[in-house]
């Protein structure tokens, strides 16, 4: 038995290579999000921390690759498994009942079709940084160093709203994938259990709604203008105070 | 009471198929399921029409043959019973009862509600066994099994075969049979030689015979007349994963390709 047929060509397989790949994006996006609310701190923090990021040079490449493996992995798997399932049952029920399947396990490829569409754009938003004009890309001063200002750039993102509605019904469709992707990868991978299967669920529901909130958190506080532009080459957008604090640093 | 019956015919394998409607009068609320199609056949048979074909053996829930999908639900609206367990009580006068064969393309309809459920006889013979010593009875009790172990072991055990949970499943998927009949074995010293092969085995005759994969929804376990845990399908899912890594690094005799 080879491990790779295992796994590529086996039902049970792919559904182990749907949830490590699962993972691994679970790991990346509450890693992001969390390095996202630093947009709640001064903009140098976010700046530094996306400059450090940036400066990771060939392993910033091995995370990417890494990432774009697992996306293309779960993808993948995701058509193989819904092709066939399809193709097990091709004349249906004239009427089937739900007995207990959650609206988001039913939807799955749908969530998941539309946050690809999502992070497509987002990359090509500020990675590829090919969406807007140059205007939208600032850079600023760090330590005596030119770099990007992703303060200014995330809250220039989010003051349209076309940006900030397709953000948040990305998000709210991402938080709906995990609340029950997180339980279904313990399941796919054997250690789902009856004495903490309550728990899991828990769990999962718990970690989707605080995924939401906090990046729903962003995107009001921008909104609202909470958290606004502070590089002082966009003295239009900025409280008087901040403009003060940045020339006096210059 | 009297309901009317939306019943699917379907002369033979390759007919098209259609629904009926029949009415059923006069009827005891206890009469099971089963019963009140007895009736509805005698009606039809008496009028020189073709009854409805229906499986059924043991009409006592033990033997897994009879299965309909009634009102959108395999086996009907109760939980833990099978389609002879269900009696009349459970619908209204007056009802409308819709009634289908189950339906996945491992399971094609022979006639009316009979589907041919022998993929689940392949997957058996690929692994739902044990090598056991003939002869003489073993002394009682030579072999010591946790309560626990055992209890679970009788909760896979009790799966009859109905296909119920593939007949639920979204997916026409077979993971609560298979999960039930390798994990009854598995789970106890008997099933220990043959572990891994068999979850190999029998996972391969269930890919092959056409199921679909399991998507985690749990439907199966709601639709299963034993009400079989979910939690088989995730031990599957292990011992699946233990054996395929276990057999492509062991090694092997010579004999072996
Ligand atoms: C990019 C487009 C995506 C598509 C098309 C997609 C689609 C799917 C599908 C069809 C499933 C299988 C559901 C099931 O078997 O019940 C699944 C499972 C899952 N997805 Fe996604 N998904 C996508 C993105 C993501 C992202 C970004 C994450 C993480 C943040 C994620 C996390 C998961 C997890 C944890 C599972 C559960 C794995 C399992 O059932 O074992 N997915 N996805
Ligand atoms: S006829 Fe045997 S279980 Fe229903």
């Amino acid at each position: 038995m080879n491990i790779l047929h295992a796994l590529f060509k086996t039902s049970i397989g792919k559904k182990v290579i749907m949830a490590v790949t699962g993972l691994i994006l679970v790991g990346f996006v509450i890693g992001h999000l969390i390095g996202n609310l630093q947009i709640f701190l001064p903009p140098e923090k976010i700046n530094e921390y996306a400059h450090f990021l940036q400066s990771l040079g060939k392993v910033l490449w091995l995370i990417r690759i890494g990432l774009l493996v697992a996306v293309v992995l779960h993808i993948w798997m995701a058509v193989s498994l819904v092709l066939e399932n399809r193709a097990a049952r091709k004349k249906g029920y004239q009427s089937q009942k739900t007995l207990r399947a959650s609206y988001a396990s039913r939807t799955m490829k749908y969530s998941g079709l539309i946050v690809f569409a999502f992070i497509v754009y987002h990359l090509l938003h500020f990675t590829v940084k090919s969406t807007h004009g140059e205007d939208f890309y600032p850079m600023t001063m760090l330590h005596g160093e030119k770099v990007y200002d992703v303060h200014t750039m995330m809250v220039l993102g989010f003051q349209q709203p076309l940006v900030s509605i397709f953000y948040l019904i990305a998000i709210a469709l991402l938080s709906l994938h995990l609340s029950h992707g997180f339980s279904s990868m313990f399941q796919s991978l054997g250690l789902r259990t009856r004495s903490w299967s309550g728990l899991l669920e828990k769990l999962a529901i718990t970690i989707s709604v605080l995924y939401f909130l906090g990046n729903a958190a962003i995107v009001i506080a921008v909104m609202t203008g909470m958290v606004g532009i502070q590089n002082p080459d966009f003295a239009s957008c900025c409280p008087v105070e901040a403009h003060e604090v940045a020339n006096a640093k210059h | 009471m009297k309901v009317t019956l939306r019943v699917w015919r379907q002369e033979n394998e390759t007919a098209q198929g259609r629904f009926e409607e029949y009415e059923a009068d006069n009827l005891n609320p206890n009469m099971s399921f089963l019963e009140m199609l007895d009736v509805v056949n005698e009606k039809l048979t008496g009028d020189g029409k073709d009854p409805i074909a229906v499986a059924h053996d043991c009409r006592e829930g033990i033997c897994g043959t009879c299965s309909s999908m009634i009102n959108g639900e395999p086996h009907g609206p109760e939980n833990g019973v099978t389609t002879c367990q269900t009696y009349m009580r459970s619908f209204n006068d007056g009802d409308v009862i819709t009634v289908e064969p189950f339906r996945a393309e491992a399971f094609p309809v022979l006639k009316d509600l009979i589907t041919d459920r022998k993929a689940f006889d392949k997957i058996m013979q690929a692994g739902g066994f044990i090598t056991a010593r003939t002869g003489s009875c073993q002394d009682a009790n030579a072999l010591p099994i946790g309560k626990e172990v055992a209890d679970l072991a009788m909760d896979a055990a009790a799966c009859v075969g109905c296909g119920a949970c593939v007949a639920a499943c979204k997916n026409s998927s077979a993971m609560l049979f298979v999960s039930a009949k390798a994990g009854q074995l598995n789970l106890l010293p008997q099933g220990q030689p043959e572990k891994d092969t068999r979850v190999l085995n029998m996972v391969a005759a269930m890919d092959e015979a056409g199921f679909g994969n399991c998507t985690n929804q749990y439907e199966c376990s709601a639709a299963c007349p034993k009400e079989i845990s979910e939690e088989f399908i995730s031990k599957l899912n292990r011992d699946y994963l233990i054996a395929s890594v276990r057999s492509s690094v062991k090694a092997k005799p010579t004999t072996m390709k």
